[in-house]
């Protein structure tokens, strides 16, 4: 038995973690277009603003590849699958053999056509080289403007800001973290920005990106108009799953690759999972693509261990998302921004001068999602009551959940016992 | 694996184990000083005793055997010790992004007051029996393999 894993971000992981949990022996190849093993793609933003250094960006210990006895080949790029004969194909025409294939491929960062985007001095922030070459500059960057006020736009903003950079964020929707907030949250992280010195444009994006005679980035043309100096422009306007393998291959594509509940693609012995993957999604009951990390993880490790043998289902991923600003925590978990008439119910609690605010969706006598700012202390217990759809029959209850005052004595007696009290053995 | 499993029928709510838990990951091990000084410096018990009502129950992490939290961690801070079972936590590698205690179903992560850092059960790696569990008086907390 040969698994052969394409990719070495986290779902990966989960993959080599999940593998070696049923069979410790066989080959696991790992083959990876990064030049690092594998480390926190979400610490990029704390590394360059200084808050951990180099000892600190790695995912797992020095000896983890060696301990997994997994061969690592870095900086190659896979560029073809030949499905028929279990082969996949190297850059350089080298091949490798597989009896059990995983695409881990993650996605890349999305770029508009945007006039002068190509060139020096225009950045991305999805990996570490990336982070690297950022810092590597930051001392020569007095002004830069981050295109697209998503949670990787507002992190690369923050960690400039932190290198004491003069940041400006342009965002196409009425307000910054449209995706994964809702209007209060957002409204509530936008002004905090503003107050520590943050220039936000919403409901415009960049037209064009102005360089000087020698190609260096001067500014950016707004479509309102406007012109932002800046010495650099960083776009993180969004990421694209990692299609073209499979999409070359004949794999079944929609938005990802398209999986089964095993994780399986539509050919027998190649899996997804990760960013990549268009998998099972627990609240909407559909396949759909989830890019955040606790998924890429839980996906990795299903698929992993069904790679060796388990036949496990993906019980399906919750959207979860926690996003700091100086001291400032946000947290939205399952459905936060509802559709209207279908029967959703919305509790919201604002404070706007302690910068607290809780809304709570609940629908049919169940919680299904919950955005918390500033307080987010039970943003655990929420998630439990949505996890487990654990039943919210009493009026009793539901204040509680309302009021910041989840507990678990208050579930029904059958399912406290199942999951606090028996094998313990969760998902 | 051995873990800490609660009978919310007998436990008379007192808070013992959350005093055991204090004293235990304190500096001093010493009740009075670790309650009285230690706690302004953020030292926080790891468990927690819920109130419904009439009915109370100590509560901590269940060491889950698939582990949410391990999933969620982006800095890999916390693993699952493969020989004990127990989840580890190292506070030096973690970054405070809470997204474990986001994940966690079973509210088990904490804050910790001052640091920009987590504070979750160990299950007392230097003792036999967990600290909470001795404390207990009415053996509404057992340490045992189901
Ligand atoms: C700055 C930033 C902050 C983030 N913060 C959070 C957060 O707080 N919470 C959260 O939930 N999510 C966050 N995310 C998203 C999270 O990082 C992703 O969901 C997660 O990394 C996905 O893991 P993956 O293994 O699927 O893919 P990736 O981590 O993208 O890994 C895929 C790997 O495959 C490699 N690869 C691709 N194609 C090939 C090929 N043909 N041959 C060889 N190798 C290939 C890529 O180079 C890459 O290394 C953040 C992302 C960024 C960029
Ligand atoms: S912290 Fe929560 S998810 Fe992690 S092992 Fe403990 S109970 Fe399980
Ligand atoms: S708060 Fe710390 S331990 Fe928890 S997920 Fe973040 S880095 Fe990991």
């Amino acid at each position: 038995m040969k698994y052969l894993i394409i990719g070495n971000g986290v779902s990966s992981i989960g993959a080599i973690e999940g593998i070696r949990k049923l069979d410790q022996e066989s080959e696991i190849l790992v083959i990876s277009e990064e030049e690092f093993p594998t480390y926190g793609r979400p610490l990029i933003s704390y590394y360059l603003a200084g808050k951990i250094g180099d000892d600190r960006v790695w995912l797992r210990k020095k000896d983890f590849y060696s301990k997994n006895k997994v061969t690592l080949k870095l900086q190659q790029k896979v560029t073809a699958l030949k499905l028929a004969e279990k082969r996949v194909v190297l850059q350089g025409g080298e091949e490798e053999r597989y009896d059990k294939l995983l695409i881990a491929t993650g996605g890349t960062p999305f770029c508009p056509p945007i006039e002068g985007s190509q060139g020096e001095d225009v950045y991305f922030f999805t990996t570490l080289a990336h982070a690297k070459k950022l810092d590597a500059n930051c001392a020569n960057l007095k002004k830069v403007v981050v295109i697209g006020g998503g949670l990787i736009g507002l992190k690369a903003a923050e960690s400039l800001f932190d290198r004491g950079v003069e940041v400006s964020i342009v965002e196409l929707a009425p307000r910054v973290l449209s995706a994964a907030f809702d209007d209060t949250a957002g409204n509530i992280v936008a002004k905090r920005l503003k107050e520590l010195g943050f220039n936000i444009y919403c409901n415009t994006t960049a037209k064009e990106i102005k360089r000087t005679e020698e190609g260096r980035v001067k500014g950016v043309l707004l479509q309102s108009g406007e012109f932002l100096e800046a010495d650099a422009v960083v776009i993180a306007i969004g990421v694209v799953p990692n299609l073209t393998l499979a999409k070359e291959a004949g794999l079944k594509v929609n938005r990802g690759i398209l999986v089964d509940k095993k994780l399986q693609t539509s050919e027998v012995d190649v899996y997804a999972a990760g960013d990549v993957a268009e998998a099972y999604d627990f609240l909407v009951g559909e396949n759909r693509v989830v890019p955040i990390w606790p998924n890429a993880y839980s996906q990795g490790f299903i698929s992993g261990q069904n790679m060796a043998g388990a036949n496990r289902d993906y019980t399906g991923g919750i959207p979860m998302n926690s996003i700091g600003f100086y001291g400032l925590s946000t947290i939205s978990i399952g459905l936060v921004n509802p559709p209207e008439g279908q029967g959703f119910e919305i509790s919201t609690y604002v404070d706007e001068e302690e910068e607290i605010y809780r809304k709570l969706v609940f629908k049919d006598n169940f919680l299904v999602g919950c955005v918390l700012v500033g307080d987010v202390d039970m943003a655990g217990r929420y998630a439990g009551y949505i996890r487990f759809k654990v039943p919210i029959t009493e009026d009793k209850v539901k204040a509680h959940l309302i009021n910041n005052q989840p507990t678990y004595l208050e579930w029904p007696e059958e399912m406290f016992q199942a999951q606090w009290n028996s094998a313990a053995r969760i998902r | 694996m051995k873990r800490v499993y609660v009978n919310p029928e007998v436990c008379i709510g007192c808070k013992l184990c959350e005093l055991a838990c204090l004293t235990e990951h304190s500096q001093s091990k010493d009740l009075i000083i670790a309650y009285r000084e230690e706690r302004m410096q953020g030292l926080l018990p790891r468990n927690t005793v819920e109130e419904s009502g009439w009915i109370t129950a100590s509560l901590n992490c269940r060491h889950c055997a698939e582990p949410y939290c391990i999933q969620a961690c982006i800095s890999g801070a916390l693993t699952k010790d493969a020989e004990s079972g127990r989840v580890v936590y190292e506070e030096e590698q973690c970054v405070g992004c809470w997204s474990c205690l986001m994940a966690c179903p079973f509210g088990a992560i904490k804050r910790h007051p001052i640091k920009e850092k987590i504070v979750k059960c160990d299950l007392c790696p230097e003792r036999s029996i967990p600290a909470c569990v001795s404390a207990c008086p009415n053996q509404a907390l057992t340490f045992e393999e189901k």
